[in-house]
């Protein structure tokens, strides 16, 4: 049974928010259940930005991850120090490594060490470091398609945004390719 | 019409004007900030008013003035802040105006937190303001829910001239949700607003707005008609969800959000075989006693499960009038109950995993 | 036989409460007589306070509201917000705009709301029995000030227009006097000014009233009116502290 609850975090600015409402959105449109909650209030004040996202078979209970994600997509040092102990035993912690020096502790759960910004600098658009994190994150969990997550992805940008569809598309496939 | 993924704040804003409303008065405070900051932008495209208040007070006093003239009017707000709207609401109650007043409990007392609670239980069902007056209390679980309702809400306070309060919770305003638009068709059958002040133009007698009733006795036919209202408000307007009722040992009592961590617990417990049922209250006021009658006889015991400290145990007592002794299971201060605490609760209660 | 005067068609025939000698009767005729010389009575919406003019609106013909205890500007701001082409005005006390309400009346003005206040300072809290108001003079013995008001506990007194001429949405505010006649003609003509800065539309307008407060005062009429003169006017001053075109 799909029961996935998934952490993104990093800095303000970073796009964690919008790589959680993909993951919803694309969730949404294949018929799944799915919830979106932003972290809010004084702690996205000082910087660092965090959602929580379920993607389920059943009806979400509580949109809230407590010590229960099985997926945490960390983009900054700040964020794994916060998060690595919030995986279960047996889940995932993505490190983007172009920001994030150390090493996962834990050795219950897999780590995958993704360069994210610098293959984003790669593709000549440092922005989509969270794509190439979300690239890799699909790629390892299945949890949506990347179709849906593309499709996503145009409503959310609209008309003036979609010559940036390419790169974005781009991005996801670098970091898949990134923990093949 | 397609789901859109939306932000609960902003989803009940068009929601909202979706239902009519044309006038909106509020003030700032988390977690509820989206829905005035979504309203400052689509009221003027719907030819409507957003106006920030300089405080709670003077927002709810602005809700009574737009009311009184018959417009379609809302305010939202925290509970701190519904702390401070209490003063309007009686007088809007009162002078028998309808308005929608939008909830998102955090916890408290004083200034409490920001993280989701339900600790506003008593503040939303027996009136922060003075005098014999009640609020029709909706409670959603969800986004789908919450936007389903507020037509209803609407219409209810119309139809009842009576203030409605809209409860969530900083889940239910902070999270985004699959959520689908409607059709709804109403209930009521809408009166002309012929009280409203409006200017006499010469061809009536003034309408008066007024919760002054300076002789006794007329203060207390004001409040046996009000009374009247509120006895047809119990009789046809408490709702309420049962589910996995069949054969229940327990049945456990829990609205808005809340409510889904129990159904997602009851799920499991029975994988494990212990068949748990759920009373969700729809309406907090008219808190839905019917919904009692449905325990089954296999039942030996109640449990409210909340994000307060037992603030609705009495009312449960009330409604089940002895019949099955009443356990509490609860988290407080934006601690979200999970559904292992819930389990090891039932589990506590009927002795034991089987 | 001619008419040479009557009773405004702006009052009700309800007849009033008011204590012998006090000049809220004076006053909600200059209103009155004002709504019905503009032609505005059926377009009016008015809004009572709570104080002793809590009754005002039995007494307007036209229609109105009864606010909490210093919220008629926020009232009347949500009436006036609904229904923009009306006439809206509220009618409030000094212990309900310069005490409890002075968050209203002074964001009323900030947002510049097309509405007029008749603003009446007695210096005194009447309905609730003579206690201190922020506008009692330094020395005036009030229930809750037995040995008279002093600086040291409570301050000085407030200047309510003073204050708000300091707002540039208050487009209109003047302090009169009704203890003459030829102070009530000249109340009548603010009040009259003040309503057509509301109708064309240019920003908030206040008339605060000097009145008397015989009962509380513990004076008989005559003497109040002589204390006023004697004792308020020179703290309070008469005259005009904003017009439009003013504004900067």
């Amino acid at each position: 049974m799909l029961n996935e609850r998934i952490i993104c975090a990093g800095f303000g600015g970073q796009g964690v928010m919008l790589m959680g409402q993909l993951i919803s959105y694309a969730g949404m449109l294949e018929g799944k259940e799915v919830s979106w909650l932003p972290s809010y209030g004084p702690e996205m004040r000082g910087g660092t930005a965090n959602c929580s996202v379920m993607v389920s078979d059943r009806p979400i209970g509580s949109p809230v991850i407590t010590d229960d994600a099985t997926v945490a997509m960390v983009l900054n040092l700040p964020s794994l120090d916060k998060f690595e102990n919030d995986v279960v035993p047996g889940g995932k912690l993505l490190i983007n490594s172009s920001l994030i020096e150390k090493k996962a502790t834990r050795t219950d759960i897999t780590a995958y060490y993704i360069p994210a910004n610098e293959i984003a600098v790669e593709l000549g658009n440092p922005r989509v470091a969270n794509m190439v994190m979300l690239g890799a994150f699909l790629e390892l969990t299945k949890t949506v398609e990347v179709s849906s997550v593309l499709s996503a992805l145009k409503k959310t940008f609209g008309e003036s945004k979609l010559h940036l569809m390419p790169v974005n598309e781009e991005a996801m496939k670098r970091g898949a390719a990134a923990v093949k | 019409m397609a789901k859109v993924l939306m932000k609960g704040n902003e989803a009940i804003g068009a929601a909202a004007i979706k239902a009519g409303c044309k006038y909106f008065f509020g003030y700032p405070i988390t977690p509820q900030n989206e829905l005035p900051e979504y309203m400052s932008k689509e009221m003027p495209k719907v030819g409507g008013v957003f106006l920030q208040a300089e405080s709670e007070v003077a927002a709810i006093n602005m809700v009574y003035g737009a009311a009184g003239c018959g417009a379609r009017v809302m305010t939202s707000s925290s509970s701190p802040g519904i702390a401070l709207k209490q003063e309007g609401i009686t007088y809007i109650a009162g002078a028998e105006l309808p308005c929608v007043i939008v909830n998102i409990v955090r916890g408290g007392p004083g200034l409490g937190g920001i993280q989701p609670a339900q600790s506003d239980y008593n503040q939303v069902t027996r009136g922060g303001g003075n005098g014999d007056y009640k609020l029709l209390v909706y409670a959603p679980a969800n986004l789908q829910e919450m936007v389903d309702l507020m037509q209803e809400a609407f219409d209810a306070a119309d139809y009842y001239r009576n203030p409605v309060m809209m409860v969530g919770d900083g889940m239910i305003g902070q999270m985004m949700e699959p959520i689908e638009f409607r059709e709804m068709p109403s209930r009521f059958e809408l009166p002309a607003k012929d009280w409203a002040t409006t200017g006499t133009k010469g061809a009536r007698k003034p309408n008066v707005i007024n919760s002054l009733f300076l002789a006794p006795q007329q203060l207390e036919d004001h409040n046996i008609r009000l009374q009247a209202k509120y006895d047809a408000m119990k009789a046809n307007e408490a709702r309420f969800e049962a589910y996995n009722m069949e054969n229940a040992e327990v049945v456990i009592v829990a609205y808005g959000t809340t409510s889904r961590i129990v159904r997602n617990a009851i799920i499991d417990l029975k994988e494990q075989g212990i068949n748990v049922g759920l009373i969700r209250p729809i309406t907090l006021w008219p808190f839905p006693d019917k919904a009692f009658d449905l325990v089954p006889e296999t039942c030996k015991s109640l449990l409210s499960v909340e994000m307060s400290m037992g603030q609705m145990v009495d009312d449960i007592k009330i409604a089940s009038n002895g019949r099955w002794p009443v356990h509490f299971y609860g988290r407080s201060g934006g601690m979200i109950p999970t559904p292992e605490g819930v389990m090891n609760k039932v589990k506590e209660m009927v002795g034991g995993a089987k | 036989m001619a008419i040479v005067a009557q009773k405004s068609k702006g009052l009700t025939d309800k007849e009033t409460h008011y204590c012998p000698g006090c000049t809220h009767g004076i006053i909600h005729k200059l209103v009155a007589e004002v709504l019905e010389e503009l032609d505005v009575l059926g377009e009016t919406i008015g809004v009572a306070p709570v104080g002793c003019s809590v009754l005002a609106y039995d007494y307007f013909n036209c229609d109105m509201h009864e606010a909490s205890h210093g919220r008629a500007p926020a009232v009347a701001t949500g009436i006036k917000r609904v229904m923009p082409d009306k006439v809206v005005f509220t009618y409030q006390g000094d212990g309900d705009l310069a005490s409890i309400g002075t968050a209203e009346i002074v964001h009323v003005a900030h947002r510049g709301e097309k509405i007029t206040t008749i603003f009446v300072n007695n210096a005194i809290y009447g309905m609730t029995g003579g206690q201190m108001a922020p506008t009692t003079l330094i020395g005036q013995r009030a229930t809750t000030a037995p040995l008279g008001r002093t600086v040291e506990h409570s301050g000085m007194p407030l200047r309510v227009s003073e204050m708000l001429a300091t707002i540039t949405g208050a487009v209109f505010v003047e302090r009169v006097s009704v203890d003459t006649p030829a102070n009530i003609r000249k109340a009548k003509k603010a009040i009259k000014e003040a309503f057509q800065c509301q109708l064309e539309g240019k920003g908030f307008s206040i008339v605060e009233v000097l009145s008397t407060c015989p009962t509380n005062w513990g004076m008989t009429p005559i003497d109040s009116l002589k204390w006023l003169q004697d004792n308020l006017i020179p703290y309070y001053p008469l005259g005009n502290f904003r017009k439009p075109g003013e504004v900067k």
